[in-house]
């Protein structure tokens, strides 16, 4: 048992998750463009799924979400402006445009997409299709 | 900068301590501009994930220490089924020069993006002298 059992179990716990599927297969089927910007980690919560990535300095309005079929394209342009008579003593943070499709191994149903961006993170929440659901069929 | 260029990938720094820490967890060094205006210095990072209630700003001695909390309780209830960066907080510390004013530093967060302005003492602003 843990000595300090606290806030940072679950934190520990997920970022091994997060580790566990870094070499995952799930989006083999599709052409994903895995290791593109942004980053994304794919999420089940329940029959839903959930695409989280770290978009920091990205305004809203900047933002593009498009779902077709199983496919999600994010694309959107990322600026850093800085005002004028400036001089950079470091300069870490990039610039530029990005569009990435990730085709997901199930259907969505388009009309439930959500899409949320808060602190840096956007979150698309992805309900599977009704006819797309496994359906428990019962034992005579 | 122009935005036109497709936007390069950078996976995130995990931070390297000389001391090791008594808590599991992994910290992340948070992306970082730094650059001097006329009046101040501003340092600009970029902590995704992180609301303005979890970001402590301490300054010791000439050490200024940003540190931002992830709330990973809205991961509850989430099965990763593939993933290509790991969560963690964010931490970060500079040592400051002496021409910056202590009493005035200021911190903003806006999308992820967290902005300090550090004053610098009135001696080390330019001024223009005017001939009489």
């Amino acid at each position: 048992m843990a000595l300090f059992p606290g806030p940072f179990d679950p934190l520990l716990r997920l970022q091994e998750a997060l580790d566990a599927f870094r070499t995952s297969s799930w989006l083999d089927t599709g052409p994903s463009a895995a290791g593109s910007y942004p980053l994304c980690n794919v999420f089940r919560n329940g029959d839903d799924y959930v695409i989280i990535t770290e978009v920091p300095g990205v305004k809203k309005a900047d933002l593009g979400v498009q779902v077709k079929g199983r496919t999600v394209r994010l694309s959107g342009t990322k600026a850093v402006d800085y005002a004028e008579k400036t001089s950079v003593h470091r300069r870490e943070r990039l610039a530029g445009q990005f569009d990435r499709a990730i085709t997901l191994p199930f259907e969505i149903n388009p009309e439930g997409v959500k899409a949320e961006c808060r602190d840096g993170i956007l979150a698309l929440f992805l309900p599977r299709a009704e006819a797309d659901k496994p359906r428990s069929i019962a034992v005579t | 900068m122009e935005p036109s260029q497709d936007l390069a990938l950078r996976q995130k720094q995990e931070v390297a301590t000389k001391e090791e820490r008594t808590v599991p967890g992994r910290y992340y060094a948070p992306v970082t501009d730094i650059y001097e205006t006329d009046n101040g210095l501003m340092i600009v990072m970029e902590m995704p994930g992180v609301t303005k209630e979890r970001v402590t700003v301490d300054l010791q001695g000439d050490v200024l220490r940003i540190e931002g909390q992830i709330d990973f309780s809205q991961y509850k209830d989430m099965e990763p089924v593939y993933t290509e960066y790991n969560i963690g907080h964010f931490v970060r510390t500079f040592s400051l020069p002496g021409k910056i004013d202590r009493e005035k530093i200021a911190a903003q967060l806006e999308d992820g993006v967290l902005t300090l302005t550090l004053l610098k003492v009135l001696e080390a602003q330019p001024r223009r002298i005017s001939i009489s």
